[in-house]
């Protein structure tokens, strides 16, 4: 006889009251919210931008290096090449917010597939897991990323594997820690003696329970994986193809001491993205544990 | 002590792990070594490439060279750069020190004065500058290292020219040691202060939520009771155990820094480790990034470990519970 499961537990429920709780603590925190107002903005402009400032960031339009106001040089100036920098700041978005959102999907996937198996079997299972996991956070992840971007041909692929390669093992450890917590609690001990399977347990009754902190957690390795990406593209590892903050700034190194819009510019916008991610998510933090507010 | 002879036993064979992972990966990679090499010399003539793969092994089965390779490996050979025809070993013990004194710099600066502020803010929670250090934490952790470089670049080695754009040394200069010494220090405060305030701005917010916490527990209450200086608290008793966080986290970013020191490396021209890597990627010297890849991975082990002790000798608390369990 199977018993349909209703894991029940307190902290459960996306829509519930705790889910209502920390969505109002969350509005009420201006920080966040200012940080994602930013996020929005940014994506905004990833997305609509070129529809308002319909200027081709690759072409030549103006004398090389003129500053802002310079003579017929746009709002952001022009760089080496003479190209219009705030054309560059608007179009870089997409390839910076793309291959975060690619990595982060990735690292979410194998993290949390090893944490969770790792956690809930335990034994051999976890061991061997947790070996394969040191042995990914031992190499330094951007020397690593480096490697396996320039073994396969530098593309917004080969960018987003590469950062997703290197940046699973701490949300692995994370997701591992909530199971070993979780799974000893009697809304899950319930679950089993009602005859659920292991998957449904994993899945069904102790993830949903360990969402917060991974929420937060993935929050800020977007905005990590952002700044990954916009290294790999300032050391000349990224996507040549494609329009990127990282990769204005890379190119305009031999230039910049004659130009400081050239740089300073796409920097703003990356910063400005990051940030917002990290605002995003320590309001999350705080939402979630209302009582470790303000550290 | 026994718990650590254990962990340096199996430390070994993560190494050993990393090593085989790394090989693997760059060998079976597609591309072609042997092509890298002989388009340099302006030959894409099949029998120069014949020779030059006879030469590196690369025509035997993949587990023979991966044997070969672990066998001089554990024996302190890393094989010889494609690129500069010199040992592995000697490039990177060349290149060592520079990142050594470069991420060492960054790392005391970021504790040092990253404690000093949590401990100065938390004693006033509610202040202007405890809460400017949450926005500064904020930000420094935001902000791209490589733009940070740049920017102080910009700021202070062009605009006012205080300190040197880029490089370690003035190769023009010709003093005994201790003038050399200080022309280092003057080439270094840039590219570690551009490291170090990453760190700076984890530290500060860091050490001071230890030290509320801290703060707050019954023993710095009893030393308040015994009628300490307030002084006296803080910085003889709450200060030691607001300190663990710092110094384990610290410890345990040490990998991060290795990628961060990378790209202020290149950004400053720094000859450190950092840019060998770089420029091992770029030019495919395979035998160079798979030495760098294990060195930094057998540092970053070895530094772990050695977290973990000076974490059992600054607090009592765990070896006791070690012992109790």
């Amino acid at each position: 006889m199977t018993v349909p499961v209703t894991p029940v537990s307190p902290e459960q429920g996306d829509l519930g009251p705790p889910g209502r709780q920390a969505l109002r603590l969350f509005i009420r925190n201006k920080a966040a919210v200012f940080g994602l107002i930013l996020l929005v903005a940014i994506v905004f402009m990833t997305l609509f931008g070129s529809f308002f400032y319909d200027q081709d960031p690759s072409r030549i339009i103006a004398r090389p290096l003129q500053g802002p106001g310079e003579g017929d040089a746009p709002a952001f100036g022009t760089d080496y090449l003479g190209r219009d920098v705030l054309a560059g700041v608007v179009n870089g978005g997409s390839t910076s917010l793309t291959v975060a959102l690619v990595a982060v999907l990735l690292v979410a996937v194998i993290g949390v597939s090893i944490g969770a198996v790792s956690g809930y079997y335990g034994g051999w299972i976890d061991v061997a897991l947790m070996r394969v996991t040191e042995m990914f956070q031992v190499l330094p992840a951007l020397l690593f990323a480096m490697v396996i971007v320039a073994l396969f041909e530098p593309s917004t692929r080969s960018v987003s594997v590469a950062i997703g390669l290197a940046s699973w093992p701490q949300t692995a450890r994370l997701t591992r820690a909530e199971f070993l917590r979780l799974k000893n609690l009697e809304f899950v001990k319930a679950a089993r003696a009602s005859g659920a399977s292991d998957f449904r347990i994993i899945w069904g009754v102790i993830f949903p329970n360990a969402l917060p902190p991974l929420i937060v957690s993935i929050t800020l390795i977007m905005g990590a994986a952002i700044l990954f990406e916009s290294g790999l593209a300032f050391l000349g590892l990224g996507d040549p193809n494609s329009q990127s903050w990282g990769l204005m700034i890379g190119l305009s190194r031999q230039t910049f001491l004659n130009g400081w819009w050239t740089v300073t510019f796409p920097g703003m916008a990356i910063f400005a993205t990051v940030l917002s991610f990290s605002l995003i998510g320590d309001g999350l933090q705080d939402a979630f544990n209302p009582k470790l507010r303000g550290r | 002590m026994k718990q650590i002879a254990a962990r340096i036993a199996w430390s070994a064979g993560l190494i050993l792990a990393v090593i085989v992972m790394c090989f693997s990966l760059i060998h079976l990679a597609p591309g072609d070594v042997a092509i890298v090499i002989a388009g340099d010399s302006g030959a894409g003539d099949p029998e120069v490439i014949a020779e030059i793969r006879e030469d590196l092994g690369l025509d035997d089965p993949f587990l023979v060279q991966l044997g070969g390779y672990v066998g001089d490996v554990v024996q302190g050979d890393l094989g010889t750069s494609y690129r500069f025809n010199e040992p592995v070993t000697d490039l990177i013990v060349t290149r060592l020190w520079p990142t050594f004194l470069l991420v060492g710099t960054a790392v005391s600066f970021a504790i040092v004065i990253g404690v000093l502020v949590g401990v100065f803010t938390a004693r006033r929670p509610e202040s202007p500058i405890s809460h400017g250090v949450t926005v500064f934490s904020l930000t420094g952790y935001s902000m791209p290292v490589f733009w940070t470089g740049l920017l102080l670049i910009i700021m202070f080695a062009s605009n006012v020219q205080w300190f040197p754009v880029s490089g370690m040394r003035d190769v023009r200069l010709d003093g005994n040691w201790l003038e050399e010494w200080v022309d280092i220090a003057h080439h270094l405060v840039l590219p570690s202060i551009t490291l170090g305030v990453i760190y700076l701005a984890q530290y500060s917010r860091l050490s001071r939520a230890s030290m509320l916490e801290v703060l707050q527990s019954d023993y710095v209450r009893t030393a308040r009771a015994k009628g300490l200086t307030e002084r006296r608290v803080v910085y003889k008793h709450a200060l030691r155990n607001a300190v663990i966080p710092v110094v384990t986290v610290a410890g345990l970013q040490f990998g991060q820094m290795l990628s961060g020191a990378l790209l202020v490396e290149t950004v400053f021209n720094w000859p450190g480790l950092g840019r060998l890597a770089a420029d091992s990627v770029f030019q495919r010297d395979a035998p160079v990034l798979l030495g760098i890849l294990i060195l930094s991975s057998t540092l970053v082990v070895i530094i772990n470990i050695l977290t973990d002790v000076v974490y059992r000798l600054i607090d009592p608390r765990i070896r006791v519970g070690a012992a109790t369990k």
